[in-house]
């Protein structure tokens, strides 16, 4: 295998392996687990997840197919290699590598740390949650390791049969079983738990205000994963990545059936201590034994596929853009790949043990990586469609943003006056980019044709 | 020729100003739909208005997609 076959797939993906490439990166332990806990918990809040999808699918929409066509001219494989290309700076593509793997960690300790516990409660306590990492750790990396994103892609379709299955199941099931239908969920809810149909539902800060700064942040910040840029250039054509675009809000109704399990969950046993459990204790109550075990098992390969891709893509950064980029130029490819393979190890190691000694709330992981990712979106989005943009103006825009953000973060500040800390850093980091450009010479423009 | 030297094109435009609509109905509408009743359907309305938009952003690409297709030059094939 080579490089291009191991991040891209050699270029040869038609509108369904991307599909169930992508959603098999959308739809991750996070649907099944984050989505019905907060829906549970939290109320209305929710809905976030079911909006900010719509939005990530219409910015890419506009901006994935030209992101193919660059990609494509100049033989780029990584994020990264967009900036480097585009700014002429390789310097810069080491910086972004390396908030790129800042912020995936986050994603992988959620999807590691969710995988223990479906299997642990699904497993009525026989797996303990760290065994269950561990032996998943060792399948996940054994795929990506001998077959890169073309094994990832086919692994996903396994796991979307089983996850909308599973969500299927559970999510018409249950309230049907317990109420006589939906209807009937929203009646009760209404009567005893109105505040969870409306913002801020049960919180005291998850306001309008920060359900809209939220849904923004998370959709502009959709496609800036170092996962989800990337494998738009395993594409087979610019035409294949809009026709994606235009079928995966469908990809967003399981979402809607995981909400009814959380809801239903909060009328059936209120007062669950994590309301992280609530899919799964509901499942446990309601059905026999063996309809648990297949939630637990799609459950667990839910979290597997995007882990393998996170893990693939993380390493790819590393060892192309920080080691080749940054501290040695002349690295052949077949020594990058190398590198990338060892670095799957090592980067599911440091992810296994975060997921171990820091355990945290599922949602609060993945906004944590979207406040990093997101400060890509200036650099990106102005490369493509501004004359002006220049490098400099770039720099000063990331530095910005991303020390906005670590600042807020760090002294507990985030929500600032109502608003997410990332959206706070991407509003420091577009005004810098802008205001500098207009002051320094633009970075000359690609080719595409 | 660089795309970005053309100019927007008149497809491009258009396409633009429809992929604005979910951003208006499912972010800077929420301050006015941010309420239960009425039930839609059996659904309240704050989430009976989201699952609406976002189930109409397919279709509201596909119509970005087609006014592309129609208002912008042919694209040479990059299929390969």
């Amino acid at each position: 295998m080579n490089l291009e076959n191991w991040t891209v797939g050699g270029r040869r993906f038609g509108v369904i392996l991307i599909w169930l490439l992508m959603a098999g990166e959308i739809y991750t332990t996070f649907t099944f687990l984050g989505a019905s806990g907060w829906a549970y918990s939290k109320g209305a809040p929710a809905f976030y997840i079911l909006i900010y999808g719509a939005l990530a699918y219409t910015i890419s929409f506009f901006i994935l197919p030209l992101i193919w066509k660059i990609g494509k001219k100049h033989g780029l494989h990584t994020q990264p290699d967009f900036f480097i290309q585009r700014y002429d700076s390789r310097i810069l593509g080491v910086f972004v590598a390396l908030i790129g793997v800042f912020s995936i960690i986050p994603y992988l300790q959620l999807q590691l740390a969710g995988l223990g516990f479906i299997v642990e409660i699904a497993s009525n306590g026989a797996v303990s949650s760290k065994v269950a990492i561990i032996i998943s750790f060792v399948l996940t990396c054994s795929f990506v390791y001998t077959s890169g994103i073309r094994g990832a892609a086919w692994v996903a379709v396994i796991k979307d049969i089983l996850m909308i299955l599973a969500v299927g199941i559970v999510g018409i099931g249950v309230p049907s079983l317990y109420f006589g239908g939906f209807g009937k969920v929203f009646k009760t809810l209404a009567e005893r738990f109105p505040e969870h149909l409306v913002f801020p539902g049960t919180t005291p800060h998850m306001d309008v205000l920060w359900v809209m700064s939220t849904v923004l942040l998370t959709g502009l910040g959709f496609y800036m994963w170092p996962h989800a840029f990337g494998s738009a250039f395993s594409a087979k054509s610019s035409k294949t990545l809009k026709r994606n675009a235009i079928i995966m809000p469908f990809y967003q109704i399981p979402i809607l059936l995981v909400f009814m399990v959380g809801f239903t969950a909060l009328l059936v046993m209120p007062g669950l201590a994590n309301g992280d459990t609530a899919f799964l204790s509901l499942v446990n109550k309601t059905y026999s034994p063996w309809i648990m075990g297949f939630v637990g098992a799609a459950g667990a390969v839910t979290a597997m596929v995007p882990s393998a891709i996170l893990v693939l893509f993380a390493a790819t950064l590393l060892a192309k853009n920080v080691y080749k980029g940054g501290i040695n130029p002349k690295a052949s490819d077949e020594s990058v790949m190398r590198l990338s393979r060892i670095l799957v190890l090592v980067i599911t190691t440091v992810a296994l043990f975060m997921a171990v000694f820091f355990p945290n709330e599922l949602v609060n992981l993945l906004i944590l990586g979207y406040d990093g990712v997101c400060q890509f979106f200036p650099g990106v989005v102005l490369g493509l469609f501004w004359k002006k943009v220049s490098k400099t103006g770039v720099w000063c825009g990331l530095l910005t943003g991303t020390g906005v953000v670590v600042a807020l973060i760090v002294t507990g500040s985030d929500p600032f006056l109502g608003l997410n800390a990332g959206f706070v850093g991407l509003a420091v980091n577009a005004f810098f980019t802008v205001v500098v450009s207009l002051m320094t010479t633009p970075t000359k423009q690609l080719e595409v044709s | 020729m660089s795309f970005l030297e053309e100019g927007m094109q008149k497809g491009t435009k258009y396409a633009l100003l429809l992929g604005a609509i979910p951003f208006i109905t499912l972010v800077f509408a929420l301050p006015l739909v941010n309420r239960i009743k009425p039930f839609v359907f059996g659904i309240p309305f704050l989430l009976f208005w989201i699952l609406v938009w976002v189930l109409l952003t397919p279709l509201i690409l596909f119509l970005a997609y087609l006014v592309e297709k129609r208002f912008n030059p042919p694209e040479e094939e990059d299929d390969s």
